[in-house]
Protein backbone atom coordinates (compact mmCIF):
# COMPACT_ATOMS: atom_id res chain seq x y z
CA UNK A 1 0.00 0.00 0.00
CA UNK A 2 1.18 3.54 -0.67
CA UNK A 3 2.70 5.07 1.69
CA UNK A 4 1.95 3.41 4.94
CA UNK A 5 5.88 4.36 6.59
CA UNK A 6 6.28 7.39 8.02
CA UNK A 7 9.16 9.15 6.41
CA UNK A 8 12.61 7.54 7.53
CA UNK A 9 13.43 8.26 11.37
CA UNK A 10 16.63 6.70 11.33
CA UNK A 11 17.72 3.81 13.84
CA UNK A 12 19.13 6.03 17.21
CA UNK A 13 16.33 8.32 16.68
CA UNK A 14 13.35 5.79 16.97
CA UNK A 15 13.27 6.34 20.56
CA UNK A 16 12.46 9.87 20.75
CA UNK A 17 8.77 10.51 20.34
CA UNK A 18 9.78 13.97 19.65
CA UNK A 19 11.25 13.17 16.40
CA UNK A 20 8.52 10.70 15.64
CA UNK A 21 5.85 14.24 16.06
CA UNK A 22 7.79 15.47 14.29
CA UNK A 23 7.77 13.50 11.14
CA UNK A 24 4.03 12.78 11.58
CA UNK A 25 3.59 16.49 11.16
CA UNK A 26 5.78 16.87 8.20
CA UNK A 27 3.80 14.20 7.05
CA UNK A 28 0.23 15.15 7.43
CA UNK A 29 1.60 18.84 6.69
CA UNK A 30 -0.23 18.66 2.87
CA UNK A 31 -3.61 17.88 4.44
CA UNK A 32 -3.24 20.90 6.89
CA UNK A 33 -2.23 23.12 3.78
CA UNK A 34 -5.36 21.17 1.48
CA UNK A 35 -7.97 22.62 4.43
CA UNK A 36 -6.22 25.41 4.35
CA UNK A 37 -7.01 26.29 0.51
CA UNK A 38 -10.72 25.00 1.50
CA UNK A 39 -11.04 27.67 4.03
CA UNK A 40 -9.37 30.53 2.27
CA UNK A 41 -10.96 29.87 -1.19
CA UNK A 42 -14.24 29.69 0.89
CA UNK A 43 -13.64 32.73 2.83
CA UNK A 44 -12.26 35.07 -0.06
CA UNK A 45 -15.74 34.76 -1.87
CA UNK A 46 -14.06 32.96 -5.21
CA UNK A 47 -17.04 30.36 -4.80
CA UNK A 48 -20.36 31.09 -2.68
CA UNK A 49 -20.34 29.74 1.04
CA UNK A 50 -23.08 27.55 -0.50
CA UNK A 51 -21.11 25.29 -3.39
CA UNK A 52 -18.15 25.31 -0.58
CA UNK A 53 -19.19 25.40 3.06
CA UNK A 54 -16.26 26.74 5.56
CA UNK A 55 -14.76 24.09 7.97
CA UNK A 56 -16.29 25.26 10.72
CA UNK A 57 -20.02 25.74 9.68
CA UNK A 58 -19.45 21.58 8.33
CA UNK A 59 -18.00 21.02 12.00
CA UNK A 60 -20.82 23.09 13.37
CA UNK A 61 -23.50 20.85 11.67
CA UNK A 62 -21.84 17.60 12.01
CA UNK A 63 -21.89 18.24 15.75
CA UNK A 64 -25.80 19.07 15.37
CA UNK A 65 -26.15 15.82 13.35
CA UNK A 66 -24.97 14.34 16.14
CA UNK A 67 -26.54 15.69 18.60
CA UNK A 68 -29.83 15.17 17.09
CA UNK A 69 -29.22 11.64 16.82
CA UNK A 70 -29.77 11.53 13.15
CA UNK A 71 -26.70 10.53 12.25
CA UNK A 72 -26.04 8.10 14.59
CA UNK A 73 -29.57 6.45 13.72
CA UNK A 74 -28.63 6.67 10.33
CA UNK A 75 -25.07 5.26 10.33
CA UNK A 76 -26.41 2.03 11.92
CA UNK A 77 -28.63 1.54 10.04
CA UNK A 78 -26.45 1.86 6.77
CA UNK A 79 -23.25 -0.21 8.59
CA UNK A 80 -25.58 -3.45 9.86
CA UNK A 81 -26.63 -3.75 6.28
CA UNK A 82 -23.17 -3.21 4.78
CA UNK A 83 -21.83 -5.71 8.12
CA UNK A 84 -24.89 -8.21 7.40
CA UNK A 85 -24.20 -8.28 3.60
CA UNK A 86 -20.80 -8.88 3.42
CA UNK A 87 -20.22 -11.39 6.66
CA UNK A 88 -22.65 -13.48 4.69
CA UNK A 89 -20.87 -13.04 1.50
CA UNK A 90 -17.16 -13.47 3.12
CA UNK A 91 -18.49 -16.68 4.60
CA UNK A 92 -20.60 -18.18 1.23
CA UNK A 93 -17.94 -16.43 -0.97
CA UNK A 94 -15.13 -18.30 0.85
CA UNK A 95 -16.67 -21.76 0.74
CA UNK A 96 -18.01 -21.66 -2.43
CA UNK A 97 -14.40 -20.60 -3.91
CA UNK A 98 -12.79 -23.46 -2.23
CA UNK A 99 -14.96 -26.21 -3.53
CA UNK A 100 -14.44 -24.89 -6.57
CA UNK A 101 -10.92 -25.61 -6.09
CA UNK A 102 -11.56 -28.42 -4.65
CA UNK A 103 -14.14 -30.21 -5.97
CA UNK A 104 -14.15 -30.26 -10.35
CA UNK A 105 -17.82 -31.25 -10.82
CA UNK A 106 -18.96 -28.11 -8.52
CA UNK A 107 -16.11 -25.99 -10.36
CA UNK A 108 -18.30 -26.80 -13.93
CA UNK A 109 -21.58 -25.96 -12.31
CA UNK A 110 -20.84 -22.05 -10.71
CA UNK A 111 -17.37 -21.03 -13.03
CA UNK A 112 -20.31 -20.38 -15.70
CA UNK A 113 -22.24 -18.31 -13.45
CA UNK A 114 -19.02 -16.48 -11.87
CA UNK A 115 -17.65 -15.94 -15.21
CA UNK A 116 -20.93 -13.73 -16.18
CA UNK A 117 -21.81 -12.27 -12.44
CA UNK A 118 -17.62 -10.96 -12.25
CA UNK A 119 -17.06 -8.24 -14.70
CA UNK A 120 -20.71 -6.80 -14.08
CA UNK A 121 -21.14 -3.27 -12.32
CA UNK A 122 -23.12 -4.57 -9.85
CA UNK A 123 -24.76 -1.53 -9.02
CA UNK A 124 -27.00 -2.35 -11.92
CA UNK A 125 -28.63 -5.13 -10.31
CA UNK A 126 -30.32 -1.88 -8.05
CA UNK A 127 -33.41 -1.76 -10.06
CA UNK A 128 -33.69 -5.56 -9.90
CA UNK A 129 -33.49 -5.85 -5.82
CA UNK A 130 -36.03 -2.73 -6.13
CA UNK A 131 -38.08 -5.27 -7.55
CA UNK A 132 -37.45 -8.09 -6.01
CA UNK A 133 -37.23 -7.01 -2.29
CA UNK A 134 -39.19 -3.58 -2.43
CA UNK A 135 -37.76 -0.78 -0.26
CA UNK A 136 -36.64 -2.42 2.73
CA UNK A 137 -33.05 -3.73 3.90
CA UNK A 138 -33.35 -6.62 2.13
CA UNK A 139 -32.97 -5.29 -1.02
CA UNK A 140 -29.97 -3.82 0.34
CA UNK A 141 -28.55 -6.35 1.92
CA UNK A 142 -29.01 -8.94 -1.18
CA UNK A 143 -26.91 -5.98 -3.45
CA UNK A 144 -24.16 -5.14 -1.10
CA UNK A 145 -24.03 -9.58 -0.72
CA UNK A 146 -24.13 -10.49 -4.41
CA UNK A 147 -21.48 -7.42 -5.05
CA UNK A 148 -19.52 -8.23 -2.20
CA UNK A 149 -19.40 -12.08 -3.17
CA UNK A 150 -17.48 -11.97 -6.26
CA UNK A 151 -14.13 -10.75 -5.69
CA UNK A 152 -14.76 -12.69 -2.31
CA UNK A 153 -15.26 -15.91 -4.64
CA UNK A 154 -12.64 -15.34 -6.85
CA UNK A 155 -9.83 -14.75 -4.83
CA UNK A 156 -10.64 -17.71 -2.76
CA UNK A 157 -10.48 -19.77 -5.50
CA UNK A 158 -7.31 -18.51 -6.81
CA UNK A 159 -5.54 -18.75 -3.75
CA UNK A 160 -6.80 -22.60 -3.16
CA UNK A 161 -5.42 -23.28 -6.60
CA UNK A 162 -2.22 -21.73 -6.05
CA UNK A 163 -1.38 -24.30 -3.38
CA UNK A 164 1.52 -26.39 -4.39
CA UNK A 165 0.28 -29.97 -5.13
CA UNK A 166 3.46 -31.41 -3.48
CA UNK A 167 2.74 -29.99 0.35
CA UNK A 168 -1.33 -31.86 -0.04
CA UNK A 169 0.63 -34.88 -1.93
CA UNK A 170 3.06 -35.11 1.32
CA UNK A 171 0.05 -34.35 3.95
CA UNK A 172 -2.07 -37.13 2.35
CA UNK A 173 0.42 -39.76 1.95
CA UNK A 174 1.22 -38.96 5.98
CA UNK A 175 -2.55 -39.87 6.12
CA UNK A 176 -4.10 -36.20 6.45
CA UNK A 177 -7.93 -36.86 5.52
CA UNK A 178 -9.45 -34.34 2.78
CA UNK A 179 -11.47 -32.43 5.78
CA UNK A 180 -7.67 -32.24 7.53
CA UNK A 181 -6.06 -30.85 4.26
CA UNK A 182 -8.51 -27.81 3.86
CA UNK A 183 -8.62 -27.06 7.10
CA UNK A 184 -4.75 -27.27 7.71
CA UNK A 185 -2.93 -26.76 4.13
CA UNK A 186 -5.58 -25.12 1.79
CA UNK A 187 -7.04 -22.62 3.83
CA UNK A 188 -3.81 -21.38 5.24
CA UNK A 189 -2.24 -20.90 1.65
CA UNK A 190 -4.84 -19.38 0.41
CA UNK A 191 -5.09 -16.92 2.85
CA UNK A 192 -3.60 -14.08 1.56
CA UNK A 193 -5.74 -13.88 -1.35
CA UNK A 194 -8.68 -14.32 0.58
CA UNK A 195 -8.20 -11.55 2.61
CA UNK A 196 -7.30 -9.39 0.10
CA UNK A 197 -10.64 -10.53 -1.52
CA UNK A 198 -12.11 -9.54 1.25
CA UNK A 199 -10.85 -6.27 1.29
CA UNK A 200 -11.69 -5.75 -1.91
CA UNK A 201 -15.21 -6.61 -0.70
CA UNK A 202 -14.93 -4.57 1.58
CA UNK A 203 -14.30 -1.45 -0.68
CA UNK A 204 -17.28 -2.51 -2.60
CA UNK A 205 -19.75 -2.91 0.45
CA UNK A 206 -19.90 0.99 1.07
CA UNK A 207 -19.99 2.01 -2.68
CA UNK A 208 -23.19 -0.36 -3.06
CA UNK A 209 -24.44 0.77 0.33
CA UNK A 210 -24.15 4.55 -0.18
CA UNK A 211 -25.29 4.20 -3.73
CA UNK A 212 -28.22 1.87 -2.93
CA UNK A 213 -28.97 4.35 -0.19
CA UNK A 214 -28.68 7.18 -2.95
CA UNK A 215 -31.22 5.48 -4.92
CA UNK A 216 -34.26 3.48 -3.19
CA UNK A 217 -34.28 4.06 -0.05
CA UNK A 218 -35.76 5.74 3.38
CA UNK A 219 -33.14 5.76 5.71
CA UNK A 220 -29.15 5.66 6.20
CA UNK A 221 -26.54 7.47 5.31
CA UNK A 222 -26.98 7.88 1.29
CA UNK A 223 -30.62 8.86 2.19
CA UNK A 224 -29.61 11.32 4.66
CA UNK A 225 -26.74 12.94 2.75
CA UNK A 226 -29.51 12.76 -0.24
CA UNK A 227 -32.22 14.66 1.83
CA UNK A 228 -29.84 16.84 3.23
CA UNK A 229 -29.09 18.19 -0.23
CA UNK A 230 -32.15 18.56 -1.48
CA UNK A 231 -33.30 20.51 1.39
CA UNK A 232 -30.44 23.37 0.53
CA UNK A 233 -28.55 21.93 4.00
CA UNK A 234 -25.11 21.74 2.19
CA UNK A 235 -22.81 22.07 5.29
CA UNK A 236 -24.86 19.57 6.83
CA UNK A 237 -24.45 17.45 3.61
CA UNK A 238 -20.74 17.88 3.51
CA UNK A 239 -20.51 16.57 7.23
CA UNK A 240 -22.50 13.03 6.63
CA UNK A 241 -20.47 12.99 3.02
CA UNK A 242 -17.16 13.26 4.94
CA UNK A 243 -18.55 10.99 7.44
CA UNK A 244 -18.87 8.36 5.12
CA UNK A 245 -15.69 8.84 3.43
CA UNK A 246 -14.22 8.62 6.77
CA UNK A 247 -15.58 5.45 8.49
CA UNK A 248 -14.53 3.87 4.96
CA UNK A 249 -11.05 5.22 4.97
CA UNK A 250 -11.26 3.80 9.26
CA UNK A 251 -13.13 0.31 7.96
CA UNK A 252 -10.31 0.07 5.24
CA UNK A 253 -7.36 0.59 7.64
CA UNK A 254 -8.87 -1.53 10.35
CA UNK A 255 -9.12 -4.60 7.52
CA UNK A 256 -5.50 -3.93 6.40
CA UNK A 257 -4.28 -4.03 10.08
CA UNK A 258 -6.25 -7.09 10.85
CA UNK A 259 -4.96 -9.07 7.69
CA UNK A 260 -1.11 -8.81 8.20
CA UNK A 261 -1.69 -9.24 11.87
CA UNK A 262 -2.72 -12.65 10.40
CA UNK A 263 -0.27 -13.29 7.86
CA UNK A 264 2.37 -12.32 10.33
CA UNK A 265 3.70 -15.48 9.97
CA UNK A 266 3.96 -14.72 6.57
CA UNK A 267 7.70 -13.79 4.68
CA UNK A 268 7.85 -10.97 3.40
CA UNK A 269 8.27 -10.50 -0.02
CA UNK B 1 -5.68 -11.98 -17.19
CA UNK B 2 -9.17 -13.60 -17.07
CA UNK B 3 -9.53 -15.79 -13.39
CA UNK B 4 -9.96 -18.55 -15.11
CA UNK B 5 -7.88 -20.36 -17.91
CA UNK B 6 -9.18 -22.41 -20.01
CA UNK B 7 -8.94 -25.80 -18.66
CA UNK B 8 -9.97 -28.50 -21.74
CA UNK B 9 -12.35 -28.33 -24.12
CA UNK B 10 -15.21 -30.89 -22.57
CA UNK B 11 -15.00 -28.78 -19.52
CA UNK B 12 -15.58 -25.88 -21.97
CA UNK B 13 -18.63 -27.70 -23.45
CA UNK B 14 -19.98 -28.78 -20.04
CA UNK B 15 -20.09 -24.87 -19.01
CA UNK B 16 -21.99 -24.13 -22.14
CA UNK B 17 -24.36 -26.64 -21.12
CA UNK B 18 -24.80 -25.48 -17.45
CA UNK B 19 -25.51 -22.14 -18.74
CA UNK B 20 -27.79 -23.16 -21.26
CA UNK B 21 -29.54 -25.31 -18.55
CA UNK B 22 -30.01 -22.30 -16.47
CA UNK B 23 -31.36 -20.35 -19.31
CA UNK B 24 -33.81 -22.61 -19.77
CA UNK B 25 -34.59 -23.59 -16.05
CA UNK B 26 -35.75 -19.57 -16.20
CA UNK B 27 -37.31 -19.72 -19.45
CA UNK B 28 -39.63 -22.54 -17.65
CA UNK B 29 -40.22 -21.27 -13.97
CA UNK B 30 -41.11 -18.13 -15.21
CA UNK B 31 -43.63 -19.83 -18.54
CA UNK B 32 -45.00 -22.74 -15.23
CA UNK B 33 -45.94 -19.81 -12.78
CA UNK B 34 -43.40 -21.15 -10.42
CA UNK B 35 -41.89 -17.51 -9.75
CA UNK B 36 -43.92 -14.74 -10.41
CA UNK B 37 -43.30 -13.52 -13.93
CA UNK B 38 -42.85 -9.47 -12.83
CA UNK B 39 -40.88 -10.86 -10.35
CA UNK B 40 -39.00 -12.83 -13.24
CA UNK B 41 -39.82 -12.07 -16.57
CA UNK B 42 -39.68 -15.19 -19.09
CA UNK B 43 -36.07 -14.80 -21.04
CA UNK B 44 -37.48 -15.03 -23.96
CA UNK B 45 -39.81 -12.30 -23.33
CA UNK B 46 -36.68 -9.99 -22.09
CA UNK B 47 -34.27 -10.84 -25.80
CA UNK B 48 -37.73 -10.29 -27.60
CA UNK B 49 -37.63 -6.31 -26.06
CA UNK B 50 -33.76 -6.55 -26.38
CA UNK B 51 -34.30 -7.48 -30.08
CA UNK B 52 -36.98 -4.50 -30.88
CA UNK B 53 -34.77 -1.58 -28.82
CA UNK B 54 -32.31 -2.58 -31.04
CA UNK B 55 -34.21 -2.38 -34.01
CA UNK B 56 -35.20 1.14 -33.00
CA UNK B 57 -31.67 2.32 -32.27
CA UNK B 58 -32.76 2.64 -28.05
CA UNK B 59 -30.05 0.51 -26.94
CA UNK B 60 -27.28 1.19 -28.93
CA UNK B 61 -27.93 5.21 -27.85
CA UNK B 62 -28.03 4.19 -24.12
CA UNK B 63 -25.11 2.21 -24.65
CA UNK B 64 -22.68 4.36 -26.53
CA UNK B 65 -23.94 7.30 -24.20
CA UNK B 66 -22.66 4.75 -20.70
CA UNK B 67 -19.49 3.55 -22.92
CA UNK B 68 -18.76 7.38 -24.00
CA UNK B 69 -19.20 8.28 -20.24
CA UNK B 70 -17.22 5.61 -18.58
CA UNK B 71 -14.40 5.63 -21.33
CA UNK B 72 -14.05 9.28 -21.27
CA UNK B 73 -13.50 9.56 -17.64
CA UNK B 74 -11.37 6.52 -17.18
CA UNK B 75 -8.76 7.56 -19.68
CA UNK B 76 -8.63 11.61 -18.35
CA UNK B 77 -8.42 9.91 -14.78
CA UNK B 78 -5.46 7.55 -16.62
CA UNK B 79 -3.95 10.58 -18.46
CA UNK B 80 -3.93 12.36 -14.83
CA UNK B 81 -2.95 9.71 -12.42
CA UNK B 82 -0.35 8.20 -14.80
CA UNK B 83 2.07 11.29 -15.03
CA UNK B 84 1.41 12.02 -11.15
CA UNK B 85 2.47 8.44 -10.00
CA UNK B 86 5.27 8.41 -12.17
CA UNK B 87 6.47 11.62 -10.16
CA UNK B 88 5.73 10.56 -7.19
CA UNK B 89 8.21 8.10 -7.45
CA UNK B 90 10.41 10.31 -8.81
CA UNK B 91 10.56 13.48 -7.83
CA UNK B 92 10.72 13.67 -3.05
CA UNK B 93 8.99 16.72 -3.48
CA UNK B 94 5.73 15.57 -5.17
CA UNK B 95 5.73 12.50 -3.05
CA UNK B 96 5.85 14.18 0.07
CA UNK B 97 2.42 16.17 -0.81
CA UNK B 98 0.35 13.94 -2.85
CA UNK B 99 1.39 10.69 -0.34
CA UNK B 100 -1.01 11.51 2.39
CA UNK B 101 -3.50 13.00 0.24
CA UNK B 102 -3.60 9.89 -1.85
CA UNK B 103 -3.39 6.98 1.03
CA UNK B 104 -6.57 9.04 2.35
CA UNK B 105 -8.56 9.35 -0.99
CA UNK B 106 -8.10 5.81 -2.16
CA UNK B 107 -9.78 3.99 0.78
CA UNK B 108 -12.64 6.43 0.95
CA UNK B 109 -16.28 5.48 -0.74
CA UNK B 110 -16.29 7.96 -3.70
CA UNK B 111 -19.99 7.17 -4.47
CA UNK B 112 -20.40 9.10 -1.90
CA UNK B 113 -19.40 12.65 -3.53
CA UNK B 114 -21.93 12.46 -5.66
CA UNK B 115 -23.83 15.07 -4.45
CA UNK B 116 -21.27 17.53 -3.99
CA UNK B 117 -20.57 16.92 -7.75
CA UNK B 118 -24.43 17.71 -8.64
CA UNK B 119 -24.07 20.77 -6.18
CA UNK B 120 -20.82 21.93 -8.18
CA UNK B 121 -21.24 21.08 -11.93
CA UNK B 122 -24.97 20.09 -12.28
CA UNK B 123 -26.73 16.74 -13.40
CA UNK B 124 -25.19 16.79 -16.96
CA UNK B 125 -22.34 14.83 -18.78
CA UNK B 126 -20.10 17.27 -17.25
CA UNK B 127 -20.19 15.78 -13.68
CA UNK B 128 -21.11 12.47 -14.57
CA UNK B 129 -17.44 12.35 -16.18
CA UNK B 130 -15.82 14.10 -13.43
CA UNK B 131 -17.96 11.94 -10.96
CA UNK B 132 -16.04 8.82 -12.70
CA UNK B 133 -12.57 10.35 -13.26
CA UNK B 134 -12.79 10.87 -9.51
CA UNK B 135 -13.36 7.47 -8.60
CA UNK B 136 -10.92 5.73 -10.96
CA UNK B 137 -8.04 8.33 -9.98
CA UNK B 138 -6.96 7.04 -6.77
CA UNK B 139 -6.43 3.21 -7.71
CA UNK B 140 -4.50 4.12 -11.07
CA UNK B 141 -2.18 7.00 -9.27
CA UNK B 142 -1.59 4.17 -6.10
CA UNK B 143 -0.64 1.40 -8.80
CA UNK B 144 1.75 3.69 -10.91
CA UNK B 145 3.36 5.05 -7.74
CA UNK B 146 3.85 1.67 -6.12
CA UNK B 147 5.03 0.06 -9.08
CA UNK B 148 7.24 2.96 -10.11
CA UNK B 149 8.71 3.04 -6.64
CA UNK B 150 9.73 -0.85 -6.56
CA UNK B 151 10.87 -1.36 -10.05
CA UNK B 152 14.97 -2.66 -10.27
CA UNK B 153 17.59 -0.03 -9.33
CA UNK B 154 19.92 -2.02 -11.31
CA UNK B 155 18.82 -1.33 -15.32
CA UNK B 156 18.29 2.24 -14.24
CA UNK B 157 21.78 2.68 -12.64
CA UNK B 158 23.40 1.04 -15.83
CA UNK B 159 21.42 3.09 -18.00
CA UNK B 160 22.29 6.33 -16.30
CA UNK B 161 25.86 4.86 -15.85
CA UNK B 162 25.85 4.56 -19.70
CA UNK B 163 24.86 8.15 -20.29
CA UNK B 164 21.27 7.79 -20.74
CA UNK B 165 19.15 11.61 -20.19
CA UNK B 166 16.16 11.39 -17.52
CA UNK B 167 13.71 11.65 -20.54
CA UNK B 168 15.30 8.57 -22.03
CA UNK B 169 14.90 6.51 -18.44
CA UNK B 170 11.75 7.65 -18.28
CA UNK B 171 10.92 6.25 -21.87
CA UNK B 172 13.21 3.19 -21.71
CA UNK B 173 13.73 2.32 -18.60
CA UNK B 174 11.19 3.44 -15.97
CA UNK B 175 7.78 2.98 -17.97
CA UNK B 176 8.24 -0.44 -19.41
CA UNK B 177 9.39 -1.85 -16.28
CA UNK B 178 6.65 -0.23 -14.32
CA UNK B 179 4.01 -0.56 -17.06
CA UNK B 180 2.18 -4.11 -15.42
CA UNK B 181 1.90 -2.51 -12.05
CA UNK B 182 0.14 0.71 -13.81
CA UNK B 183 -1.88 -1.72 -16.26
CA UNK B 184 -2.87 -3.56 -13.29
CA UNK B 185 -3.84 -0.34 -11.68
CA UNK B 186 -6.14 0.16 -14.83
CA UNK B 187 -7.47 -2.89 -14.28
CA UNK B 188 -8.74 -2.15 -10.77
CA UNK B 189 -10.15 1.19 -12.02
CA UNK B 190 -12.49 0.14 -14.87
CA UNK B 191 -15.05 -1.85 -13.13
CA UNK B 192 -14.72 0.83 -10.04
CA UNK B 193 -15.53 3.12 -13.46
CA UNK B 194 -18.83 0.98 -14.93
CA UNK B 195 -20.27 0.74 -11.57
CA UNK B 196 -19.83 4.70 -11.02
CA UNK B 197 -21.26 5.73 -14.26
CA UNK B 198 -24.46 3.43 -13.87
CA UNK B 199 -24.57 5.06 -10.08
CA UNK B 200 -24.34 8.62 -11.77
CA UNK B 201 -26.15 7.50 -14.59
CA UNK B 202 -29.27 6.32 -12.22
CA UNK B 203 -29.00 9.74 -10.05
CA UNK B 204 -29.12 12.59 -12.59
CA UNK B 205 -30.78 10.71 -15.17
CA UNK B 206 -30.26 11.84 -18.95
CA UNK B 207 -30.43 8.24 -21.05
CA UNK B 208 -27.81 6.07 -20.73
CA UNK B 209 -28.60 2.26 -19.64
CA UNK B 210 -28.46 3.17 -16.00
CA UNK B 211 -30.70 6.17 -16.74
CA UNK B 212 -32.83 3.77 -18.57
CA UNK B 213 -32.81 1.03 -15.96
CA UNK B 214 -33.96 3.26 -13.36
CA UNK B 215 -36.87 4.91 -15.26
CA UNK B 216 -37.67 0.64 -16.11
CA UNK B 217 -37.67 0.39 -12.60
CA UNK B 218 -39.85 3.33 -11.38
CA UNK B 219 -42.89 2.07 -14.11
CA UNK B 220 -42.55 -1.12 -12.57
CA UNK B 221 -41.10 -2.73 -16.30
CA UNK B 222 -39.31 -5.51 -14.78
CA UNK B 223 -38.90 -6.58 -18.33
CA UNK B 224 -37.12 -3.35 -19.00
CA UNK B 225 -34.75 -3.67 -15.84
CA UNK B 226 -34.31 -7.43 -16.80
CA UNK B 227 -33.12 -6.05 -20.07
CA UNK B 228 -30.94 -3.53 -19.08
CA UNK B 229 -29.21 -5.87 -16.82
CA UNK B 230 -28.38 -7.81 -19.93
CA UNK B 231 -27.11 -5.08 -21.89
CA UNK B 232 -24.94 -3.95 -18.87
CA UNK B 233 -23.59 -7.38 -18.32
CA UNK B 234 -22.27 -7.64 -21.93
CA UNK B 235 -20.95 -4.01 -22.03
CA UNK B 236 -18.83 -4.91 -18.67
CA UNK B 237 -17.65 -7.96 -19.76
CA UNK B 238 -16.69 -6.18 -23.07
CA UNK B 239 -14.78 -3.27 -21.39
CA UNK B 240 -13.36 -6.08 -19.09
CA UNK B 241 -11.81 -8.21 -21.47
CA UNK B 242 -11.04 -5.51 -23.92
CA UNK B 243 -8.44 -3.74 -21.36
CA UNK B 244 -7.43 -7.76 -20.68
CA UNK B 245 -6.74 -7.77 -24.32
CA UNK B 246 -4.71 -4.80 -24.55
CA UNK B 247 -2.60 -6.02 -21.13
CA UNK B 248 -1.75 -9.18 -23.33
CA UNK B 249 -0.67 -7.27 -26.38
CA UNK B 250 1.24 -4.13 -24.52
CA UNK B 251 3.11 -6.68 -22.22
CA UNK B 252 3.93 -9.65 -24.97
CA UNK B 253 7.86 -9.33 -24.00
CA UNK B 254 6.76 -10.00 -20.31
CA UNK B 255 7.13 -13.24 -18.87
CA UNK B 256 3.35 -13.27 -17.67
CA UNK B 257 3.13 -13.83 -21.13
CA UNK B 258 5.20 -16.28 -22.11
CA UNK B 259 3.34 -19.84 -23.23
CA UNK B 260 5.32 -23.11 -22.94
Amino acid sequence: MAGSDIPSVSEEDRGSSVVVLAALCVRYLPLAIMLAVWELVGRSGLVSQQMLPGIGAIAAAFLDLLQSGELIVNAWRSLSRAATGLGLAVLIGMAVGLLMATRPMFRTFINPLVRILYPMPKSALIPLVMIWFGLGDASKIFLIFLGCLLPVIVSAYNGARGVNPFIIWSASSLGASKDEILREIILPAALPDILSGCRTALAFSFILMVSSEFVIAKDGLGFLIGSLGDGGNYPAMFAVILSVAGTGFVADRLFGSFASHRLRWKEQA
Amino acid sequence: MSPYSASDYRDQLLQTLVLAGLASLWEVSSRAGWVHPFLLPPLSDVLVRLFTDMQSGAVFVDLGLTLYRALTGFMIAAMLAVPLGLLMARRRGVQWFFDPLISIGFPMPKIAFVPIFILWFDIYDTSKVIMITFSCFFPIVTATYSGTSQIDKWPLWSARSLGATESQLLREIILPLASPAILTGLQIALPVGMITTIVTEMLMGGSGVGGAMIAAGRFADSVGVFAGIIEIAILGMVVIRGLDWLRARMLVWHPENRSY
